[in-house]
């Protein structure tokens, strides 16, 4: 076998590229989180406070509300794409004439920039100038109001983010259900399993690498995701759509606190690599050790 | 499985496509609206088109350099993240080094950060400790390649990792005892057989440059703005002008469906996110 010291080189820029555009941006949050620092109040200097902003944010219901709200986010939206994105995946399965168009228009959301899909969404939602209240309006009576109802807001944002990230679902479910074996169906199939059956017993466990690394960047971005709902709601009305990104973003910048907003970026930022280092641990890395 | 009719596959599929495709029609309806119309009641059915917009757009030499800059900061990431993704995977999948798969973890955890916070350090990094002289990295092309490795090169490193695993390790020791060096290992051998991750890794880490705006709006200022960028310049405080950012837009997504149009067929054989085939 070859030495190691190829393997260091091959990785070296990498890691020098991350070391001084990831961790050094990284250490100076963590050196500010440790300090209360508003450089456009009254009085801009920086003032080492120990750990006075970690003491604060166990009793910010702010941002408890936040992390509540995202993790709400996270359930609706990352399910109802899991769902949908099964359900097109296994539809494009079968052969049927114009498939591949069918499956280029639905791929199309993927490439659109978050910023914009914030803006057409806002666009089509807002109050009297938008199509989607105006409808709903007119034909069902409805009203919709995202700037003044909590659930039309989260609704909408749900929704937003299930158009948008869905293809994204259904890409990679297409590429498990694509490199099965065909063998434990026909078998199943010949011992007389129902669909069902075969869904809970055979297809569900073989696919469910795909699924975890699905849930895991969509975790992941999901936590962080800023442009989108700055754009569509500002995170309001009141707190119903401030996900945690969106509320370290109005901390630092309507409020220029980066003291705080660095304590509360590096607890989000740890509770994300926890709980993607658990998902990844109990469910992606035993499966990827091969002989 | 139970035998459908054709026609009802066929419905259900238009039905989906028109849901897909309603928001970005939407946006090219609101991209032909002169700004008056905009606020009248809205019409789901386009008439009489009003292309001032567009002429606006195309018209403004300050766009136009954008749409360049935007062209080679995405493209140029997309490559130096392919390419160092691709060896870092290849590293990581054929050496046997202390804590490897703690770097591999810990890569993608840069993609993690919040974005809000980071900007600052970046910043702060950018116009005081990576300068040359005069020189700073603030509002460079290349500063801006950079930065967007921090979420790009891990992606890529998910992303290929699988592939690059999957590839027989006997493949490369055969092609050592008839006398090839590593270098042509690499990149005769394995590199051509990662062809379909390879594809995909570029296209997303390239959709994914292409679109990122709140890193660009900080860091650049100038010289290296990027299209997205160009939008909020119509969010102004006499009132955004919807129509122009709605024709940005639409001149934004151009190049993203060409390019993802290219490589349609390699994108389901490619992407395995994190996760081993079968």
């Amino acid at each position: 076998m070859q030495s190691k010291r190829l393997g260091w080189i091959l990785l070296a820029p990498t890691l020098v590229i991350l070391f001084f555009f990831g961790v050094l941006p990284f250490f100076y949050v963590v050196y500010v989180s440790f300090h209360s620092w508003n450089p456009f109040a009254v009085n801009p200097e920086m003032v080492f406070n120990g750990a006075d902003n970690f003491r604060k944010i166990v009793f910010d219901t702010a941002f408890l509300k936040s992390i509540g709200v995202t993790v709400m986010f996270v359930v609706f939206a990352v399910l109802s794409e899991l769902i949908i994105g099964y359900a097109l995946a296994q539809a494009f399965m079968r052969d049927f004439p114009g498939k591949a168009i069918f499956r280029t228009i639905h791929t199309l959301p993927l490439i659109m920039a978050p910023i914009i899909v914030g803006s057409v969404w806002k666009l089509m939602t807002t109050p009297s100038i938008g199509i989607i209240p105006h409808y709903l309006e007119e034909w069902f009576g409805l009203t919709m109001n995202i700037g003044t109802s909590a659930p039309a807001a989260f609704a909408t944002v749900v929704l937003m983010d299930i158009w948008h990230w869905t293809p994204l679902v259904t890409l990679t479910l297409i590429a498990a259900l694509v490199s099965l074996p065909p063998d434990p169906f026909e078998q199943a199939q010949i011992d007389g399993a129902g669909k069902r059956q075969i869904f809970w017993h055979i297809t569900l466990p073989m696919i469910a690498p795909a699924v975890v690394a699905t849930v895991f960047i969509r975790l992941m971005d999901a936590l962080r995701t800023v442009d989108e709902v700055w754009m569509l709601t500002g995170g309001g009305p009141g707190s119903a759509t401030r996900f945690v990104g969106v509320h370290i973003f109005k901390e630092v910048f309507p409020k220029t606190n980066y003291g705080y907003g660095s304590t509360i970026s590096v607890i989000v930022l740890y509770l994300t690599i926890v709980s993607c280092w658990l998902l990844y641990v109990t469910m992606l890395a035993p499966r990827s050790k091969r002989g | 499985m139970r035998k459908q009719s054709p026609v009802i596959g066929i419905i259900f599929w238009i039905l989906v496509s028109v849901l897909t495709l309603f928001p970005i029609y939407w946006l090219f309806v609101i991209s032909v609206k002169p700004a008056v119309q905009l606020f009248s009641t809205p019409d789901l059915i386009l008439s009489d088109p009003y292309w001032g917009n567009y002429a606006k757009v195309w018209g403004d030499r300050l766009l136009r350099s954008y749409m360049l800059n935007s062209v080679i900061i995405s493209t140029g990431n997309a490559v130096i993240c392919t390419v160092l993704g691709f060896f870092a995977c290849y590293a990581l999948s054929r050496f046997n080094m202390s804590g490897k798969e703690s770097i591999f973890f810990w890569t993608i955890t840069n993609r993690m950060a919040p974005p809000a916070v980071f900007l600052l350090p970046l910043f702060l990094l950018m116009t005081q400790v990576y300068t040359v002289g005069e020189w700073k990295l603030l509002d460079t092309r290349i500063g801006m390649i950079l930065v967007y490795c921090t979420f790009n090169l891990p992606f890529a490193i998910w992303t290929l990792r699988p592939t690059v695993d999957g590839i027989p390790k006997e493949l490369d020791e055969a092609a050592y005892v008839d006398g090839a060096n590593s270098w042509q290992v690499i990149t005769k051998i394995v590199f051509p057989l990662c062809r379909p991750g390879l594809a995909v890794t570029l296209i997303l880490t390239w959709v994914f440059a292409w679109n990122e705006y709140l890193l660009a709006a900080t860091l650049t200022n100038f010289n290296a703005r990027t299209l997205t960028t160009g939008l909020s310049e119509y969010v102004t405080t006499t009132g955004t002008e919807w129509g122009v950012m709605a024709t940005i837009s639409v001149f934004t997504l151009i190049p993203a469906l060409i390019v993802f149009g290219l490589v349609q067929k390699h994108i389901v054989a490619g992407l395995t996110f994190g996760a081993v085939k079968g």
